[in-house]
């Protein structure tokens, strides 16, 4: 990619390929980076470089068409779809990850999903803060306080993304950045790249933030679930800091998501609760086909990852 | 004490959740213990469900009644914020 001998793929081919499959989240996963924190020996114009502009297009509308047929209502009434995400079921419904992992997950179970989800956690809050220059008045304050606290609050070491850090240490698993995206499954690819998605494009800003408190809200019973599961499982201290900072982080979250954050945002535009309703649903879609597939081959005993972990 | 002119500390209550205060916070609890939180908003458990009491942990939830196949063997439903025993 980096010296333009490489052949990118037609505009044809992409809109062949599946939506979900590995060959299209990984396309998107790496044309997104280049807006992070890019990769070794590729030149950083690339970023913005036309060509890889038009195959970005050409696949983020075959993600996003995808998107919206299986799973977009078309709904409008964000209440009800943010009330929908505070019931919490009553026990395991068999596709939570972390019921599962609470139960019976056992450690190698445990640092394969840290393995997974580090391709967020090692950026965690990063696609959001895209979408502040969108937002005004109350949105945006709350929004920015929101992401102050997830970025430590001014303190390096207490960035979300440096906490995640330290429990994949404790793991004994590699912390440096991008070092699982091999190895991840494309569903875990896929819900970072409907991060980036919407946080790249203002023209989802309403769905980025319907996505934004999805997470926040949905954050606090699993991180608590996440938490009882690595000390079950003898992890270390490090480990169990992530997910409690964020039952109680996120609990404060929650409410301010809630009511300044969205509250914000349709006061100033009424016409975006169908993207935050779309925001919340694309979430959960993903997160669920990103769960089946954990929660399948862990019951078959096997790793849910493309490339086994080596042994700690 | 905030100073004269700084604009008064703002608590925002809410009928089914916690109440939120702008931080840094310090509780003190009928106990004596005093517990510090400096986050720019800190949410104190009302509900007294908390299991990191005095910060709330969304323990205040309803719950959404489990299916058939999820019922519990004495058939009680558990009480909101009790966490499932298998769960
Ligand atoms: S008010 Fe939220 S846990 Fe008590």
């Amino acid at each position: 990619m980096g010296c333009g001998r490489t052949r990118l793929p037609d505009a044809g081919a992409v809109r062949r390929s599946d939506p979900y499959g590995d060959d299209l989240q990984l396309l998107l996963y790496v044309l997104y980076e280049l807006h992070y924190r890019g990769f070794a020996g590729v030149d950083e114009r690339l970023e913005w470089d036309p060509a890889l502009l038009g195959v970005r297009a050409a696949a983020e509308d075959v993600f996003l068409d995808a998107l919206r047929r299986d799973c977009g209502s078309g709904g409008k009434d964000v209440a009800e779809a943010v009330d929908a995400l505070q019931l919490e079921p009553v026990g395991d419904d068999g596709h939570s990850v972390s019921h599962h992992l609470q139960r019976e997950g056992e450690l190698w179970q445990l640092r394969e999903y840290a393995a997974v989800r580090s391709l967020y956690h090692l950026k965690e809050a990063d696609p959001h803060l895209w979408v502040v220059p969108r937002l005004r008045g109350r949105a945006k304050a709350a929004m920015v306080a929101v992401e102050f606290d997830e970025f430590g609050a001014g303190r390096a070491e207490n960035v979300h993304a440096q906490l995640f850090a330290d429990l994949m240490t404790d793991l004994g698993l590699d912390a440096r950045y991008g070092r699982y995206l091999d190895a991840a499954p494309a569903q875990a690819l896929a819900v970072v790249n409907m991060m980036s998605l919407f946080g790249l494009h203002r023209r989802l800003r309403g769905a980025l933030v319907g996505h934004f408190a999805t997470v926040e809200i949905t954050s606090p019973p699993g991180s608590r679930r996440l938490a009882r599961a690595l000390r079950r499982a003898g992890a270390g201290p490090a480990a169990r800091r992530f997910y409690d900072e964020h039952v109680e982080a996120d609990a404060v979250h929650e409410q301010v998501v809630r009511h300044e954050v969205i509250g914000g945002l349709l006061e100033d535009e009424p016409e975006l609760a169908v993207d935050v309703v779309l925001g919340i649903e694309v979430t959960g879609h993903l997160e669920d086909l990103l769960g089946d597939h954990l929660l399948a081959a862990w019951r078959e005993d096997r790793s849910a990852l493309r490339t086994p972990l080596a042994q700690p | 004490m905030a100073a004269r002119n700084e604009a008064p500390r703002r608590v925002v209550v809410n009928r089914e959740g916690p109440i939120l205060v702008e931080g840094p916070v310090e509780v003190v609890g009928d106990d004596g213990t005093t517990t510090r939180s400096d986050r720019f908003v800190v949410a104190i458990c009302t509900c007294r469900r908390s299991r990191t009491y005095p910060w709330c942990d969304t323990s205040h939830r309803r719950r959404k009644p489990a299916g058939p196949s999820e019922s519990r063997p004495d058939g009680r439903q558990p009480q909101e914020g009790e966490e499932d025993p298998r769960s």
